[in-house]
């Protein structure tokens, strides 16, 4: 993905900001580092794992081995809204491939890929712990438990309708 | 002496005002909402705002708080309300309705409303409290005593229940008898391994570097298994306390909570636990008054499942990939930073304080004399009631599953129980009779892992079941050993092309054969155990296997590409729309008698149509193999011409 020169140096800006918080000498406080750059950011651009990798003075491939490492980081920025959707055991066996797919099939992108209007990313995730309420979706922070390929419409329609009455409301 | 008096004295001045903050709670109207993220996921935080807003309208004199989970899943969202005068209700299946009704019903006109009630806190003489339910002969709560029933943001709570009164009495004794106690208590790790908790804290106690550290492992990376998630959520400052005597036993300085990030609220009250504690005098330079100082900070994990592994978890603290590495050195003795560590799972350190404050005895009391103790396990799948339980060690799998979970849902029968998550394995239901704790089930071969219990019924195919733990440990496999990162690559080939019904006669002793290489050559359990599905599915269910490789037909219709969704002509009713509506890509026709069929070239099996189709009809079939409905169809029509 390529940046435009403002968006770099918007996003250096504020990795160094949040590496400021941080000894320079501790790599344990890398992952937090991280964490947080994401957490602003959304994503980990390849300048921000450079910023980091002078700040901590590590090579930048050693970082790149750590933010390929775990799931949790991303090199891609994500959709306004993230969609995930539990693959734990409970969620698996009580059809949470179908709901994976019915996602897909609304959203028309395929797991891992981000919407063209950047409004929805889709993703599985392991298990979120809810497995009592399987199976589980979750968009943002919101859990959703017991879904079914219906609820899945609704819950995108919902969005849909909220948006366009936020830009009918937008005139004013 | 003196530093031993003021310990449990200082604790004793911030119990009383948190008693009396408690004992004026209680004489009002209080709701405590199961607000986890298990009831957060079915809307208990609407529930709990129309009972604000509701008491408030009706200027009802209540207190509503966000509390844990009890672990009645199954009935989310659920309240209790503790009403003066009458015993604490607990309601279930709550909604926003329901929640107004009840403050209108209850708490205004003084009508109970008990056929909405589940159970009763407390005995009395209308409502059956949760003791009497058959699962009440069963369980017994240790750790979960008070989850669910305090607010997990308040350490006045916890304190009012008793809580802290373990490390004070830790801080009257010498570190060395802490751990002499918890030795003799036979506490075992409830991780998944089982390592004797005393002995570890003994290893770490004794080394001669001074600069230590206990860490809590909160990383529940086990997918089925959801305790440790429920017990920070529910019971933050119990975890913080066992975390803190194990400091002192051990003598660290510093702890850590290395919690996944896939569990944001338990991050959350965590680190909310920690500043009340800090600000209350329990942790920081002077914990409770005395000269031991500890310092706790929360790490958050970040999504790898290897790294609930303790050498992996250790490498991501200090900001490398989780890889595993040899043992010995065991962290005890080298771990973070090259410092003695211990790591502690949360249920383990859950069990601490109780040790302390009841002794080893009143510990073995319970369970097994190998396993002593409760264990929590978590139970999900196809059982009715869903949810925690804390049961003795040495309990069968039947009561689990019979008593507990009040037996399968639906009409289909019981098939297996899948234990121990990736590493552990399925039983079949001709074993329920097995007691569970660390040897029974090693021996039975499954383990005991981190305790989720998923219930397999007549309708999911064990092929499918294998196939699904071997992608997910060969998706979170580190990469570090050849037989893990290539075996369990080729093993999931192997059953992924079995379960598409291109499965040769030769694919089951190959997998044997791989099994065996892959618990050989890897370093860590991840690797040594994640074969363990495959072959326990091998040993119990083998004519599964062959009827997806020879006849390419799968048994519990499960397998999508083995099978194909028919509609029954004689069973449909024609005026009935339901399934054609439901048809996400209108594969659905009405042939010219109205009768609906489904294009199976347009069907994408998503099982909508089984779905919609009314109860009265269930007119819509999975047959297995998929040529089967066109050899249907291909009879109705010949019968009609």
């Amino acid at each position: 993905m390529m940046l435009s020169a403002e968006e770099k140096k918007e996003a250096v800006e504020k990795t160094r900001e949040i590496l400021a918080r941080y000894d320079t000498t501790s790599r344990g406080s890398l992952i937090p580092a991280l964490q947080q750059i994401q957490g602003v950011l959304g994503y980990l651009p390849a300048e921000a794992m450079q910023e980091a990798a002078d700040h901590f003075s590590i090579p930048a491939v050693d970082i790149y081995g750590v933010v390929t490492f775990y799931n949790q980081f991303r090199l891609t920025p994500p959709g306004k809204h993230q969609v995930k959707v539990c693959m734990g055991t409970a969620c698996h066996m009580k059809g949470g491939n179908i709901i994976m797919e019915s996602w897909e099939r609304v959203l028309k992108i395929k797991v891992g890929e981000t919407t063209p209007d950047r409004e929805f990313s889709l993703e599985r995730v392991a298990c979120v712990g809810c497995c009592t309420m399987a199976p589980v979706a979750l968009v943002n922070e919101t859990v959703h438990g017991k879904m079914t390929p219906t609820k899945v419409d609704g819950l995108y329609f919902a969005h849909q309708l909220a948006n366009q009455q936020k830009k009918e409301g937008m005139p004013e | 002496m003196n530093a031993i008096k003021t310990a449990a004295m200082v604790l004793e001045e911030i119990r009383a005002e948190a008693l009396n903050k408690w004992s004026s709670l209680r004489q009002r109207t209080l709701i405590a909402v199961g607000a986890a993220t298990c009831g957060r996921a079915v809307g208990a935080l609407e529930v709990a705002r129309v009972f604000r807003e509701e008491t408030e309208r009706l200027q009802v004199d209540a207190t509503v708080i966000e509390a844990g989970c009890i672990g009645h899943c199954y009935a989310e969202p659920l309240a209790f309300i503790y009403k003066p005068g009458f015993p604490g209700i607990c309601y279930g299946y709550l909604n926003e309705g329901l929640a107004s009704r009840l403050v209108r019903d209850f708490l205004v006109d003084g009508d109970p409303c008990v056929e909405f009630a589940l159970a009763a806190d407390g005995v009395n003489d209308f409502i059956p409290t949760f003791q009497d339910f058959p699962r009440g002969l069963v369980e017994k709560k240790i750790v979960m005593e008070h989850c669910g029933l305090i607010d997990p943001e308040n350490i006045e709570h916890y304190l009012a229940v008793g809580g802290y009164s373990g490390l004070a009495a830790a801080l009257a004794l010498d570190p060395a008898e802490v751990i002499k106690e918890v030795k003799s208590s036979g506490l075992r790790g409830r991780g998944g391994a089982g390592f004797p908790t005393g002995s570890k804290w003994e290893l770490c106690g004794g080394a001669a570097e001074k600069n230590r550290y206990v860490i809590c492992n909160g990383d529940e990376g086990d997918p089925g298994a959801f305790m440790d998630r429920t017990i920070l959520e529910s019971n933050p400052h119990l975890v913080v306390e066992g975390l803190t005597i194990a400091a002192y036993a051990v003598g660290a300085g510093k702890g850590y909570f290395y919690i996944r990030a896939e569990y944001p609220l338990a991050v959350e009250r965590i680190r909310k636990a920690l500043k009340q504690a800090e600000k209350y005098g329990i942790l920081g330079k002077s914990v409770l008054g005395t000269g031991f100082s500890l310092d706790v900070e929360v790490f958050q994990g970040s999504g790898a499942f290897v790294c609930g592994e303790e050498t992996a978890l250790i490498a991501s603290m200090e900001g490398k990939p989780g890889l595993p590495r040899h043992r010995p050195p065991f962290p005890s003795e080298a771990g973070l930073f090259g410092k003695p560590t211990v790591i502690n799972n949360v249920k383990t350190l859950s069990y601490v304080p109780y040790i302390i404050r009841n002794g080893a005895e009143w510990f073995k009391g319970t369970g097994t004399p190998g396993s002593p103790g409760t264990a929590i396990f978590a139970l999900a799948g196809k059982l009715v009631n869903t949810g925690l339980a804390e049961v003795p060690m040495g309990t069968t799998l039947r009561q689990i599953i019979y008593d507990v979970g009040s037996g399968i849902a639906g009409n289909s029968s019981f098939k297996a129980v899948q234990i121990g998550g990736p590493s552990g394995g399925c039983l079949p239901g001709e074993t329920p009779d097995t007691p569970i704790d660390f040897d029974s089930l090693t021996r039975a071969g499954a383990m005991m892992g981190s305790g989720g219990i998923v219930v397999l019924d007549e309708n999911d195919c064990m092929v499918e079941m294998a196939r699904f733990f071997l992608d997910f440990t060969q998706k979170e496999s580190c990469g570090k050993c050849t037989f893990c990162r290539l075996g369990t690559k080729h093993m999931l080939g192997i059953l992924e092309r079995i379960t598409k019904g291109e499965g040769r006669p030769e694919d089951m002793d190959l997998l044997l054969e791989l099994a065996e290489d892959i618990r050989a050559g890897s370093l860590c359990s991840l690797g040594k155990t994640a074969p363990n599905p495959v072959l326990s599915t091998l040993k119990y269910f083998r004519a599964e296997y062959e009827a997806h490789i020879r006849e390419k037909r799968c048994p519990a219709l499960m397998c999508k590409d083995l099978i194909a969704y028919y509609i029954l002509p004689h069973k449909c009713e024609r005026s009935c729309d339901a399934c054609v509506g439901s048809c996400p890509v209108e594969a659905i026709y009405s042939n010219e008698d109205r009768i609906k069929v489904i294009n199976q070239e347009k069907c994408v099996k998503c099982n909508s149509c089984l779905v919609a189709c009314p109860p009265q009809y269930r007119a819509v079939i999975k047959v297995s193999p998929p040529d089967q409905a066109a050899g249907k169809e291909k009879e109705n029509d010949e019968q009609k011409s």
